[in-house]
Protein backbone atom coordinates (compact mmCIF):
# COMPACT_ATOMS: atom_id res chain seq x y z
CA UNK A 1 0.00 0.00 0.00
CA UNK A 2 1.31 3.40 -0.85
CA UNK A 3 2.24 5.53 2.16
CA UNK A 4 0.49 8.75 3.12
CA UNK A 5 2.60 11.88 3.27
CA UNK A 6 1.18 14.62 5.51
CA UNK A 7 2.04 18.18 4.46
CA UNK A 8 1.74 20.72 7.29
CA UNK A 9 0.18 24.03 6.29
CA UNK A 10 0.83 27.19 8.32
CA UNK A 11 -0.69 30.59 7.61
CA UNK A 12 1.79 31.84 5.00
CA UNK A 13 2.96 28.47 3.68
CA UNK A 14 2.97 28.60 -0.11
CA UNK A 15 4.60 25.42 -1.40
CA UNK A 16 2.19 22.90 0.11
CA UNK A 17 0.38 22.20 -3.19
CA UNK A 18 3.69 21.70 -5.01
CA UNK A 19 4.81 19.20 -2.36
CA UNK A 20 1.45 17.43 -2.47
CA UNK A 21 1.50 17.26 -6.27
CA UNK A 22 5.10 16.02 -6.39
CA UNK A 23 4.69 13.17 -3.91
CA UNK A 24 1.36 12.17 -5.48
CA UNK A 25 3.00 12.05 -8.91
CA UNK A 26 5.55 9.66 -7.42
CA UNK A 27 2.87 7.27 -6.21
CA UNK A 28 2.29 8.32 -2.61
CA UNK A 29 -0.97 9.42 -1.06
CA UNK A 30 -0.87 12.84 0.47
CA UNK A 31 -2.94 15.17 2.57
CA UNK A 32 -2.69 18.67 3.92
CA UNK A 33 -2.64 19.12 7.71
CA UNK A 34 -3.63 22.52 9.12
CA UNK A 35 -1.07 23.71 11.68
CA UNK A 36 -3.71 24.22 14.35
CA UNK A 37 -4.35 20.49 14.69
CA UNK A 38 -2.51 18.08 16.98
CA UNK A 39 -3.74 15.22 14.81
CA UNK A 40 -1.37 14.04 12.09
CA UNK A 41 -3.96 11.42 11.17
CA UNK A 42 -2.68 8.46 9.23
CA UNK A 43 0.46 10.18 7.97
CA UNK A 44 3.43 7.84 7.54
CA UNK A 45 5.78 10.76 6.95
CA UNK A 46 5.55 14.52 7.27
CA UNK A 47 6.70 17.35 5.02
CA UNK A 48 6.99 20.92 6.29
CA UNK A 49 6.78 22.92 3.07
CA UNK A 50 8.26 26.19 1.93
CA UNK A 51 6.74 29.62 2.28
CA UNK A 52 6.59 32.25 4.97
CA UNK A 53 4.94 30.56 7.94
CA UNK A 54 3.34 33.20 10.17
CA UNK A 55 4.83 35.85 7.90
CA UNK A 56 8.35 34.91 9.04
CA UNK A 57 7.70 37.43 11.84
CA UNK A 58 10.44 37.64 14.48
CA UNK A 59 12.53 35.05 12.60
CA UNK A 60 11.60 32.45 9.96
CA UNK A 61 10.12 29.51 11.84
CA UNK A 62 10.20 31.23 15.24
CA UNK A 63 6.40 31.28 15.63
CA UNK A 64 5.60 28.21 13.52
CA UNK A 65 7.56 25.97 15.87
CA UNK A 66 4.95 26.60 18.58
CA UNK A 67 1.99 25.54 16.41
CA UNK A 68 0.03 22.55 17.79
CA UNK A 69 0.94 20.41 14.77
CA UNK A 70 4.62 20.93 15.56
CA UNK A 71 4.16 19.38 18.98
CA UNK A 72 2.88 16.27 17.23
CA UNK A 73 5.69 16.46 14.65
CA UNK A 74 8.13 16.48 17.55
CA UNK A 75 6.76 13.21 18.94
CA UNK A 76 6.49 11.79 15.40
CA UNK A 77 10.16 12.58 14.73
CA UNK A 78 11.25 11.19 18.09
CA UNK A 79 9.49 7.92 17.26
CA UNK A 80 11.76 7.60 14.23
CA UNK A 81 9.24 8.50 11.51
CA UNK A 82 10.53 10.50 8.50
CA UNK A 83 10.21 14.30 8.62
CA UNK A 84 11.32 16.56 5.77
CA UNK A 85 11.60 20.34 5.96
CA UNK A 86 11.95 22.15 2.66
CA UNK A 87 13.19 25.77 2.65
CA UNK A 88 10.94 27.49 5.24
CA UNK A 89 10.33 23.98 6.59
CA UNK A 90 14.10 23.61 7.16
CA UNK A 91 14.03 26.93 9.05
CA UNK A 92 11.11 25.67 11.17
CA UNK A 93 13.00 22.44 12.01
CA UNK A 94 16.12 24.33 13.14
CA UNK A 95 14.02 26.73 15.25
CA UNK A 96 12.26 23.72 16.78
CA UNK A 97 15.63 22.20 17.66
CA UNK A 98 14.94 19.08 15.57
CA UNK A 99 17.94 20.01 13.42
CA UNK A 100 21.05 21.87 14.61
CA UNK A 101 22.19 25.31 13.49
CA UNK A 102 20.26 28.24 12.07
CA UNK A 103 19.51 29.85 8.72
CA UNK A 104 20.72 33.40 8.42
CA UNK A 105 20.20 36.07 5.79
CA UNK A 106 22.04 35.27 2.56
CA UNK A 107 25.50 36.77 2.35
CA UNK A 108 25.17 39.50 -0.27
CA UNK A 109 21.60 40.15 0.92
CA UNK A 110 20.08 38.90 -2.31
CA UNK A 111 16.81 37.04 -2.49
CA UNK A 112 17.80 34.00 -4.55
CA UNK A 113 15.43 32.36 -7.00
CA UNK A 114 17.30 30.16 -9.45
CA UNK A 115 18.34 26.59 -10.19
CA UNK A 116 21.54 25.54 -8.43
CA UNK A 117 23.83 22.54 -8.73
CA UNK A 118 24.03 20.29 -5.71
CA UNK A 119 26.28 17.36 -4.86
CA UNK A 120 25.05 14.31 -2.97
CA UNK A 121 27.38 13.79 0.04
CA UNK A 122 25.80 10.74 1.60
CA UNK A 123 23.09 8.25 0.73
CA UNK A 124 22.55 7.40 4.39
CA UNK A 125 19.34 9.36 5.10
CA UNK A 126 15.62 9.27 4.43
CA UNK A 127 16.13 11.88 1.70
CA UNK A 128 19.11 10.48 -0.18
CA UNK A 129 18.86 6.69 0.03
CA UNK A 130 17.94 6.41 -3.67
CA UNK A 131 20.67 8.74 -4.89
CA UNK A 132 24.29 8.05 -5.68
CA UNK A 133 27.05 9.60 -3.57
CA UNK A 134 28.89 12.24 -5.56
CA UNK A 135 26.06 12.69 -8.06
CA UNK A 136 25.10 16.18 -9.18
CA UNK A 137 21.50 17.38 -8.90
CA UNK A 138 20.07 20.54 -10.44
CA UNK A 139 17.30 21.89 -8.21
CA UNK A 140 15.95 25.43 -7.68
CA UNK A 141 16.44 27.54 -4.57
CA UNK A 142 14.06 30.32 -3.59
CA UNK A 143 15.04 32.06 -0.36
CA UNK A 144 16.38 35.11 1.43
CA UNK A 145 17.48 33.35 4.60
CA UNK A 146 19.25 30.18 3.53
CA UNK A 147 22.72 30.90 4.82
CA UNK A 148 23.34 27.85 7.02
CA UNK A 149 25.15 28.86 10.21
CA UNK A 150 26.27 26.81 13.19
CA UNK A 151 29.11 26.58 15.70
CA UNK A 152 32.44 25.06 14.63
CA UNK A 153 31.70 22.13 16.95
CA UNK A 154 28.34 21.48 15.28
CA UNK A 155 29.93 21.66 11.83
CA UNK A 156 32.58 19.14 12.90
CA UNK A 157 29.90 16.89 14.32
CA UNK A 158 27.89 17.06 11.09
CA UNK A 159 31.01 16.22 9.08
CA UNK A 160 32.23 13.44 11.39
CA UNK A 161 28.80 11.81 11.57
CA UNK A 162 28.23 12.04 7.79
CA UNK A 163 25.14 14.18 8.32
CA UNK A 164 25.69 16.68 5.50
CA UNK A 165 23.41 15.33 2.77
CA UNK A 166 23.77 17.90 0.02
CA UNK A 167 26.22 20.69 -0.68
CA UNK A 168 26.16 23.56 -3.17
CA UNK A 169 28.58 23.26 -6.05
CA UNK A 170 28.82 27.06 -6.23
CA UNK A 171 27.74 28.38 -2.81
CA UNK A 172 25.02 30.97 -3.52
CA UNK A 173 24.21 32.18 0.01
CA UNK A 174 27.29 31.92 2.23
CA UNK A 175 26.29 28.68 3.98
CA UNK A 176 29.01 27.18 6.19
CA UNK A 177 30.60 24.15 4.57
CA UNK A 178 28.51 24.84 1.40
CA UNK A 179 25.68 23.09 3.24
CA UNK A 180 22.37 22.80 1.39
CA UNK A 181 20.82 20.00 3.46
CA UNK A 182 21.47 18.05 6.66
CA UNK A 183 19.90 15.36 8.82
CA UNK A 184 19.63 14.69 12.56
CA UNK A 185 21.74 12.08 14.37
CA UNK A 186 19.02 9.44 13.88
CA UNK A 187 18.90 10.33 10.14
CA UNK A 188 15.08 10.45 9.99
CA UNK A 189 14.70 14.24 10.20
CA UNK A 190 16.05 16.06 7.15
CA UNK A 191 16.09 19.68 6.04
CA UNK A 192 17.24 21.39 2.88
CA UNK A 193 16.93 24.85 1.34
CA UNK A 194 16.51 23.78 -2.33
CA UNK A 195 13.04 22.73 -3.54
CA UNK A 196 13.01 19.11 -4.81
CA UNK A 197 9.22 19.35 -5.29
CA UNK A 198 9.83 21.96 -7.98
CA UNK A 199 12.11 19.63 -9.93
CA UNK A 200 9.86 16.61 -10.44
CA UNK A 201 8.64 17.06 -14.00
CA UNK A 202 10.46 17.65 -17.30
CA UNK A 203 8.21 20.67 -17.89
CA UNK A 204 9.77 22.29 -14.83
CA UNK A 205 13.23 22.00 -16.34
CA UNK A 206 14.54 19.23 -14.09
CA UNK A 207 13.49 15.91 -12.62
CA UNK A 208 16.43 15.80 -10.21
CA UNK A 209 14.10 16.24 -7.24
CA UNK A 210 12.54 12.86 -7.93
CA UNK A 211 15.23 10.60 -6.43
CA UNK A 212 15.12 12.70 -3.25
CA UNK A 213 11.36 12.53 -2.84
CA UNK A 214 11.33 8.87 -3.92
CA UNK A 215 13.84 8.16 -1.15
CA UNK A 216 11.61 9.98 1.30
CA UNK A 217 8.47 8.12 0.19
CA UNK A 218 10.21 4.77 0.30
CA UNK A 219 11.57 5.43 3.80
CA UNK A 220 8.03 6.14 4.99
CA UNK A 221 6.95 2.67 3.86
CA UNK A 222 9.34 0.93 6.22
CA UNK B 1 4.47 46.33 39.56
CA UNK B 2 4.54 47.33 35.95
CA UNK B 3 7.73 47.80 33.99
CA UNK B 4 8.59 48.95 30.54
CA UNK B 5 10.94 46.49 28.94
CA UNK B 6 13.20 46.82 25.95
CA UNK B 7 14.91 43.72 24.65
CA UNK B 8 17.77 44.36 22.26
CA UNK B 9 18.53 41.39 20.06
CA UNK B 10 21.96 41.30 18.43
CA UNK B 11 23.80 38.72 16.38
CA UNK B 12 26.51 37.06 18.44
CA UNK B 13 30.09 38.19 17.91
CA UNK B 14 31.61 36.18 15.09
CA UNK B 15 28.29 35.58 13.31
CA UNK B 16 28.41 37.20 9.89
CA UNK B 17 26.00 40.12 9.51
CA UNK B 18 25.28 40.72 5.80
CA UNK B 19 22.99 43.69 6.60
CA UNK B 20 25.66 45.29 8.78
CA UNK B 21 28.39 44.93 6.18
CA UNK B 22 26.12 46.26 3.42
CA UNK B 23 25.32 49.35 5.51
CA UNK B 24 29.01 49.77 6.32
CA UNK B 25 29.92 49.70 2.64
CA UNK B 26 27.21 52.23 1.90
CA UNK B 27 28.50 54.67 4.54
CA UNK B 28 31.83 54.80 2.72
CA UNK B 29 30.16 55.35 -0.65
CA UNK B 30 28.13 58.19 0.88
CA UNK B 31 31.34 59.84 2.06
CA UNK B 32 31.04 59.05 5.78
CA UNK B 33 34.52 58.03 6.80
CA UNK B 34 35.63 56.25 9.95
CA UNK B 35 32.51 54.14 10.46
CA UNK B 36 33.17 50.47 11.17
CA UNK B 37 31.84 47.35 12.90
CA UNK B 38 28.24 48.04 11.84
CA UNK B 39 25.88 45.42 13.30
CA UNK B 40 22.14 45.30 12.78
CA UNK B 41 19.82 43.97 15.47
CA UNK B 42 16.27 44.48 16.61
CA UNK B 43 14.60 46.17 19.50
CA UNK B 44 11.47 44.69 21.04
CA UNK B 45 9.52 46.82 23.51
CA UNK B 46 6.67 45.79 25.77
CA UNK B 47 5.07 46.35 29.16
CA UNK B 48 5.31 43.63 31.81
CA UNK B 49 3.65 43.22 35.18
CA UNK B 50 5.59 41.25 37.81
CA UNK B 51 6.13 41.19 41.60
CA UNK B 52 9.44 43.02 41.38
CA UNK B 53 12.32 43.85 39.07
CA UNK B 54 14.19 40.61 39.73
CA UNK B 55 11.12 38.54 38.87
CA UNK B 56 10.43 40.62 35.75
CA UNK B 57 14.00 40.09 34.53
CA UNK B 58 13.72 36.37 35.19
CA UNK B 59 10.54 36.10 33.12
CA UNK B 60 11.99 38.13 30.26
CA UNK B 61 15.21 36.10 30.24
CA UNK B 62 13.13 32.94 29.93
CA UNK B 63 11.09 34.56 27.13
CA UNK B 64 14.32 35.50 25.33
CA UNK B 65 15.76 31.99 25.64
CA UNK B 66 12.59 30.30 24.40
CA UNK B 67 11.24 32.71 21.84
CA UNK B 68 12.65 36.20 21.27
CA UNK B 69 16.14 35.06 20.30
CA UNK B 70 17.65 32.14 18.47
CA UNK B 71 20.45 31.23 20.91
CA UNK B 72 22.46 29.66 18.07
CA UNK B 73 23.11 33.06 16.49
CA UNK B 74 21.70 35.79 18.75
CA UNK B 75 22.17 37.43 22.16
CA UNK B 76 19.71 39.57 24.08
CA UNK B 77 20.21 42.55 26.36
CA UNK B 78 17.32 43.39 28.66
CA UNK B 79 16.54 46.94 29.80
CA UNK B 80 13.85 47.52 32.42
CA UNK B 81 12.26 50.67 33.69
CA UNK B 82 9.65 50.89 36.46
CA UNK B 83 6.42 52.67 35.57
CA UNK B 84 5.08 55.08 38.21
Amino acid sequence: MSPTIGVIVFPGSNCEQDALEAVTSLGAKSKLIWHDSFDLGSADAVIIPGGFAHGDYLRPGAIARFSPAMESVFAFARSGRPVLGICNGFQVLTEAGLLPGALQKNSGLKFLCKPVNLTVRTTNSVLTSQTVKGDGLRIPVNHFEGNYTCTEETLEELQDEDRILLTYEDNPNGSMGDIAGICNAERNVVGLMPHPERACHPLLGSTDGQPLLKSFIESSEL
Amino acid sequence: MQFEATVEVQLKAGIADPQGSTIENATLKLGFNGIENVRVGKSIRFAITADDEVKAKEIIQDLCDKFLTNPVIENATIHLQGVE
